[in-house]
């Protein structure tokens, strides 16, 4: 899919977004007035977004702990989100799911998803219904190193293949499952799971916003016209902890400043883009500030919103009981 | 109406159902049995035949066996169920619960809570439960109080074919996850059950039997036995009330305790494990909201706490029994409440 100014304008706005909305989440978790746990998706912007720009409002995802990204990327309102995060009534889950189960069903967005390896036998279905139901729909999971090797992860290769699902597998390989390196206690490789589930894979580059969206693209249109699932294994990595608080001692000494500075893909975007002469500085430092305003208002109205009523702890478990 | 028996019913509840409600597909292993294989297909039609010939009518599009993967279709079915079909899961035995608890009890279950009501799940997962096959430990459990413990679930446990049917029915149309739970021993009992569809409604217990002395509430194929000891304890002269809850997630607690009042005696009977059953929490229902009314202690007709065994003579001396529930009723019948 060749983009037009207005696309690269949107995906660098989404990333941007991100960014900001998980460097402030950073800023503002570490005062207290966040309650629970929190992922924080910063550095893989590219990802998200260069997946995320081939879909529809009835395409579906399915994220991880890590999920705030997919859900901007997928087009979820931010202000709802960060309402959500807040744990306030005007949240997208009206204060009941939080971070880690952050969804909407209306974007197509499956939650977030507090079970690593929760989401890829959801996928398998939500692919299926896209099948049954002849809506040309797709649906994806995107899942970490962590949850590649999850039995749900390997089940649902095997049932996407089975049934040739118009589904895609997007591992996020970030480095580590929680502390733990992916070098460690990933065996094999996922391009080789991927071959044993007799599926293509793509490995790619994902501070790199437009090989996500080539490859992402490729993967999409074969699902769309039939021709079955895919995996996409993107090498990237995240700025912050496993969760807020992690001191991440297991890390390299200066390793997230080298990545900061060689590799972020937000600055490679704007390299690109800029010595293409397809946008100046001065475009893309509008939409830098723009969504500083947006962020600043969202974290602003959230801190003054009102919780949910303590009548709510009792609604929505059931359409009917 | 005719003479149809468990299997039969739950077969005729899912073919009207498809045929009503194109969104309404079947998945599970071997519910066609067959696929790519050179011989027969819809060679099974389920492990013990339950849906067998639905192949014939409605295609491998609608009735899709699955790879023995259960962590992948029955998420796939809680999947399927949010974006817009009603899926209808077989889990086999209930048994291997085990090996996709997640993708209900986290997944399907909470969706509709944690996505602030934006989430409609309509997942009905049938899977067969409990004793009498000489299947032992891993194909025999009652495991319907670990259901009953998920709030986002109902859980469904029909005691007879006319049950069966109605209950089949309304957990397809109902637009929350439904385990919908059959005992293996039942699926030849046979009764008279209408040919066109209906629906039972859940949350509302059927009495079988109205009496003065004793409330008996039973769960499941408990139900039949309950009947048979009622039948036999009404020639010695004691009456008993047999309340079959239908579901024990919505509980039909209004009409237990009803009855409790009335008769002033109860015993429970479940087939499940004795530790935190559907008979313990109904006798904590009755101890809080009928301590007055009870002029016997309750009683409560379970298994042993122990795994189901596989001899024929360990199996039968493990499942609940007619004479035991008659022995338990001429208990509380002898028992009286010490005096304050």
């Amino acid at each position: 899919m060749q983009m037009n100014r207005e696309d690269l304008l949107r995906a660098y706005r989404t990333m941007r977004t991100i960014r900001d909305f998980e460097e402030r989440l950073h800023v503002e978790f570490a005062t207290g007035e966040i309650p629970g746990f929190v992922h924080l998706y910063a550095g893989e912007e590219a990802s998200a977004t260069g997946v995320c720009t081939h879909l529809r409002d009835d395409d579906f995802i399915a994220s991880t702990h890590r999920g705030h990204g997919h859900c901007i990327a997928k087009g979820v309102e931010v202000q709802g989100m960060m309402h959500e995060i807040y744990g306030r009534r005007d949240g997208v889950c009206g204060g009941k799911g939080g971070s880690m189960h952050i969804a909407d069903l209306s974007k197509g967005m499956l939650g977030a998803n507090g079970i690593v390896g929760g989401g890829p036998p959801l996928i398998c279905g939500a692919a299926l219904s896209a099948k049954i139901r002849k809506t040309g729909g797709v649906a994806i999971a995107f899942l970490g190193d962590g949850a590649s090797n999850q039995g749900t992860t390997l089940e649902s290769l095997n049932l996407a293949s089975v049934w040739a699902l118009p589904a895609i597998f997007v591992v996020e390989d970030n480095g580590y499952a929680e502390a733990t390196s992916s070098s460690y206690s990933v065996a094999g490789s996922q391009a080789a799971r991927a071959a044993g589930f007799g599926m293509p894979c793509t490995e790619v580059d994902g501070f790199d916003f437009f090989a996500v969206h080539e490859a992402a693209g490729a993967a999409i249109d074969r699902a769309r016209q039939g021709g079955g699932p895919t995996m996409l294994h993107v090498k990237l990595a995240r700025y912050y902890g496993h969760f807020e608080g992690d001191a991440t001692t297991y890390r390299a000494p200066g390793e997230v400043d080298r990545l900061r500075a060689e590799k972020d893909c937000l600055n490679r975007f704007r390299a690109r883009v800029t010595e293409a002469a397809l946008m100046d500085g001065v475009e893309l430092d509008a939409v830098d500030q723009a969504v500083a305003d947006e962020i600043e208002v969202a974290v602003r109205n959230a801190k003054a919103a009102v919780m949910p009523a303590e009548a709510d702890l009792l609604t929505d478990v059931y359409v009917q009981y | 109406m005719s003479k149809k028996s468990y299997r039969q019913a739950i077969n005729e509840a899912l073919r009207q159902e498809m045929r009503r409600d194109p969104t309404v597909i079947i998945m599970g292993e071997d519910v066609a049995g067959g696929a790519g294989a050179p011989g027969e297909q819809d060679a099974w039609g389920g492990v013990l035949g339950v849906t067998k010939g639905l192949l014939a009518e409605f295609g491998r599009d609608r009735i899709l066996d699955t790879p023995l993967s259960e962590s992948a279709y029955i998420g796939a079915a809680a999947g399927a169920a949010a974006t817009g079909l009603r899926p209808v899961a077989e889990l086999m035995f209930v048994d291997f619960l085990g090996v996709c608890f997640d993708q209900i009890f986290n997944q399907a279950a909470k969706f509709r809570y944690m996505f602030g009501g934006k989430a409609r799940t309509p997942l009905v997962i049938r899977a067969m439960y409990g004793a009498g096959f000489r299947a032992a430990s891993q194909h025999s459990q009652s495991l319907y109080p670990i259901f009953t413990h998920i709030p986002g679930l109902k859980v469904v446990i029909p005691s007879s074919a006319y049950e069966a049917k109605g209950l089949l029915i309304q957990s397809i149309r109902d637009d929350d996850p439904v385990i919908f739970l059959e005992h293996k021993v039942l699926y030849d009992t046979e009764e008279e059950v209408p040919d066109e569809a209906y629906t039972i409604p859940f949350g509302e217990a059927n009495l079988t039997r109205e009496g003065r002395d004793v409330t008996i509430v039973a769960i499941g194929r408990m139900v039949g036995l309950a009947n048979e000891a009622a039948d036999r304890l009404a020639k010695q002269g004691i009456s008993c009330t047999v309340l079959d809850p239908r579901t024990t997630s919505p509980l039909d607690t209004a009409t237990i305790l009803e009855c409790v009042e009335e008769t002033g005696r109860l015993v429970i009977v479940d087939e499940a494990s004795p530790r935190c059953n559907i008979a313990t929490d109904i006798s904590a229902l009755v101890a809080q909201e009928a301590f007055g009314a009870l002029k016997a202690p309750i009683r409560m007709v379970c298994p042993p706490h122990v795994p189901v065994p596989f001899a024929p003579n360990l199996e039968d001396a493990y499942v609940p029994s007619a004479a035991r529930i008659e022995a338990a009723v001429q208990s509380v019948m002898v028992a009286q409440k010490k005096a304050a």
